[in-house]
This record gives structure tokens, sequence and C-alpha cells, in this order.
């Protein structure tokens, strides 16, 4: 499993692991999994990106010969990740201000991008921006776009929005450049639950469109 | 029973409550947050007593006035300001007593950016996932402090054992820090890097809690375009499409999609935290004379 894994050093404590993208939710799982159990001295923090896993608190001097055995115990392909029993289903209302406009783009109707959206399989990738974005990786091919070349400057809350090949919702209103399909009435962020995060990295997620 | 308090009579630039953070939710997109200059927060809390993750206050280049309610042993630490206690001037870096009812004034920062004000007992307003930090990047934590604003205050532990002044590491005309390189210094071209070590840098006055931007020379990336997102670590030096260096403090995004070409060493990113805005600022690798 290590050959396609290259560890690359981050300052003094922290070191990233560049894999190939499609593995990152499994071996971030994993290695969160390692890091609960005490398995990762020094770690505080196993944060996926989009091609890379962070592993902050500790250096690479000190991690490199604790990862190669669980690395090398670790099977890419044998493992669902653990959160991935039950998707998440989001509620959306398709009626963005830039979905015609997507629609057009892809060649399609709009209610073609709703049936795209909703049909494809999604998993968080990993998570950023704000506290409960989740870059929503598995968007279908006519539906990747790049983000709008004018940010808006403010994108209310409960917007569902496309760029790239990921699928995000605003938690709060904030200023962002992804296009927007539609909006959800889902809660992304709640301080009083746990975790706080309506979508970890390694959630399936399913859209459900809705009036 | 109401627990003691302290009220903020005047707020200063930005001052917020800070201890040492909330780490182990960056996978969910909250950063870690807490003191920009740890060591002074630490040191605070060292002088008083206090256990090391106890909140103080984080006062910027303006300082902060305020009153307690019940007589309380306080330390100011981090940067140089005048410091005095029902008007009569105290000590930095030292326990001083502070009687109920006397107001408490930190004046403008005359050496670093941010002073540190911690109280016996700490500053005990409700931890938010685990911290009572204010995390200006994304608003979790208590709000930035208002005039009027009143905080809760722990229990003292106690008188605080004698101190003359503890010494502290004072900031240096220019701050001249290693940065160690990577994880995308490939990113960039030898002549590049070099550049970045030549560099005289001045700290932007648009810097703040999540990265202090710097002035000065650009270090082009060999490619345009961003990096696929990543996550991201106190002290990286982030390089966006400008060319013009971010250095990471606290309140820094979890991920990023700009390169990191180095990591200030943690023993020297105070210097970072504690630079004003004009403060000259040199990158330099570790191993090499000051």
């Amino acid at each position: 499993m290590t050959g396609e894994l290259r560890i690359r050093p981050v300052g003094r404590s922290a070191c990233l692991l560049e894999v190939p993208p499609a593995w990152v939710g499994r071996l971030a799982d994993h290695l969160r999994g390692c890091h609960h159990r005490g398995a990762l001295p020094g770690v505080v923090d196993v944060v996926p990106g989009a091609a890379t896993v962070l592993l902050d608190g500790a250096g690479t001097a000190a991690l490199t010969p604790v990862l190669e055995p669980l690395l090398a115990a670790w099977s890419g392909d044998a493992h669902e990740p653990a959160g991935a029993a039950e998707p998440v289903e989001i509620p959306v209302t398709y009626d963005g201000p830039d979905l015609a406009d997507v629609a057009r783009q892809a060649g399609c109707g709009e209610a073609d991008v709703v049936a795209l959206h909703t049909r494809a399989p999604m998993a968080v990738a990993f998570c950023g921006f704000a506290p409960g974005f989740a870059y929503i990786a598995g968007l279908p091919v006519p539906l990747r776009m790049p983000r709008l070349s004018t940010p808006r400057e403010a994108v209310p809350a409960g917007s569902v929005a496309i760029a790239e090949e990921y699928t995000g919702i605003y938690p709060r209103t904030s200023p962002g450049g992804w296009r927007i399909l539609g909006r959800t009435t889902a809660e992304l962020w709640n301080l009083d639950r746990d975790p706080p995060a309506l979508l970890s990295p390694g959630a399936r997620v399913r859209f459900v469109a809705v009036p | 029973m109401t627990p003691p308090t302290l009220q903020v009579l005047r707020p200063g630039l930005l001052s917020t409550v800070q201890d040492l953070g909330r780490p182990g939710f960056a996978h969910l997109g909250v950063p870690r947050s807490g003191a920009a200059d740890p060591d002074s927060l630490l040191l605070g809390n060292r002088l008083l007593g206090n256990p090391p993750d106890a909140a103080a206050i984080e006062t910027t280049a303006l300082g902060i006035d305020v009153r307690l309610d019940q007589a309380r042993w306080v330390a100011v630490t981090g940067a140089i300001c005048r410091v005095a206690i029902a008007g009569r001037p105290a000590d930095l870096h030292a326990p001083q007593y502070v009687p109920a009812g006397a107001p408490l004034s930190i004046g403008r920062a005359e050496h670093g950016l941010r002073a540190y004000l911690s109280v016996a007992g700490g500053i005990a307003c409700p931890p938010v996932l685990g911290s009572r930090s204010t995390d200006t990047l994304s608003g979790i934590g208590p709000a930035p402090l208002a005039a009027g604003a009143v905080l809760p205050l722990g229990p003292a532990a106690g008188t605080p054992a004698p101190v003359d002044i503890a010494p502290r590491a004072r900031l240096p005309e220019t701050a001249s820090v290693r940065l160690i390189l990577g994880p995308r210094d490939d990113w960039f071209a030898d002549d590049a890097i070099d550049r970045l070590f030549a560099a005289v840098y001045r700290v932007s006055i648009a810097s703040n809690r999540v990265g202090v931007r710097l002035d000065g020379p650009e270090v082009p990336a060999r490619h345009p375009g961003g990096l696929p997102s990543e996550g991201m670590v106190l002290g990286a030096v982030q390089i966006p499409a400008g060319g013009r260096p971010i250095v990471f403090l606290a309140d820094h995004p979890t991920t990023g999609g700009y390169p990191v070409v180095g990591v200030v060493h943690p023993d020297d990113l105070w210097m970072v935290a504690q630079a004003a805005p004009g403060t000259t600022v040199r990158f330099r690798r570790p191993g090499s004379a000051l």
C-alpha cells in the first residue's frame, strides 16, 4: 500500500500524506481510528484534503516509523469507511440563481441537472472553508465547472452549490464563488450536537429534490 | 451565588478571550484558534498559579481597561506596554494585586502587538468545543469584547508565589524567523526560494489573527492556478496567487488551496504574532546565522 503514498514533512510537527484522491476518505478514516486508540503519538488533528491527509502534531521523524506498520497493515480497498452505513439525505429545493446557467453550460435542461445531482452517489471528501462546510465529491462530469469569475459578496446560508468536482452547502451566509443550484433546510452546523457538523469526512450523501 | 466578574471599560482595538484553543476539530473545518502568542499566555498563567489552559484576554495594539468586582492577582504579559492599577504604574510579567473595583489599564503596545491579561482563576465564560477562545475566522466562542462586557472569573488558586520580573525575550527590530521548507517548496523555482530568503518583508496593516500578510518581493509559483485543497498548519507560509506570503496564525483556515512554501519554526512564531504592522520580517534557513 505504501508504494503510491508519499510523506512530505510540514514544519517540525506535522506531515502530509499524499495519496490518490480515491483513497483519501478511507485512509483518513483509518488514521483517525489509529489516532483515537492512541496509535499516533503526538498527533492532535487528522485532516483530509483533496489528495492528502495531514497529520498535525508530530513530525515525520517521529511518525514515519509508527506509520509504516499502520499503512502496511491497511488495505485501501478492503474496508468501507466506518461512516458509510447510511447516506445523509439532504432535501434541496432546486431553484438557485445559477441553475439555468449550469444547465446551459452542461448542454441539458434544468430538470436534467436536478436528476444528475440527485442520482449520483456522493460522499464527503473533506471539510474546510468554514465549520461544517463539506466538500462533497461525486459530482457527475457534465456538472463540473469552475467557480464564478466574480464571487458573490453574500451567499445565503443553506445554499447548495457546485464548483469543480464538488458540491458544498454554505453553513452560514458568507462570500462565495460556487454556482448555486438550490437551497436546503438541513442544519449543517449545530454546536449542541455531537459532532456539531452534519457532514463529516467519509459520510455518504444523497440529495433529494423537494418542492 | 454569582461568580466574581471582570468588566470591560474600554475594549481597545480587538480584545478577545483566548486559551490554548480547540485542537481536534480541524477535520470538521474548525480552526484551532487560541492565543496568537501562546508563550505569553502560558507565562501569565504560570505567574498566577493557573492551569496552563486557563483563559486570558488577548489585546491588540491599543490595550484594554477593565475593572474587577473582587480583588484578584493579575499578570500582564506579551507586548511591552504601560500598565496602571488604580492610576499607579504596575509591572509587566509579574503578579500584580488589583483591589476590588480598582481600574486596571493596559496602554498601547509600545513594542510588540498583543498583550495578555491573565487573572487568577482565569476567565470562566462557557467553553465551546472544549475551549473559551474567540475564533475570529468562524465566529465560534465568545464575541470580541465590547465596552460594558462582563466576564465571569473562575476560582483563584490563592496568593501567587513571589517573583521579580520573569525574563522575556525582547522582540528584535527585525523579526528573523527560521523557515522550514515544505510541503510545497517544489512549486517554486530555486531562484524564487532564494529571493524569499533574501527579502526583507514588512507586516501589512491587513494582518490579523488569521494570518500575517507580508508586503515585499513576490514569490511566484512555477505553475499558475491553485493546488487541490489540503490541510494547513499553524505557522504555514502560504503563497497566494499574488505571490506575497501570508504566515498563518491561530485562526487560520483548516484547509487551503494555495501552496505552502514552508512553515515557520514553532519557537520563532511568537515574533510573527507580535509583529505590529510595519515591522520588518525576514526568513532564514534553519541552522543559518542570525
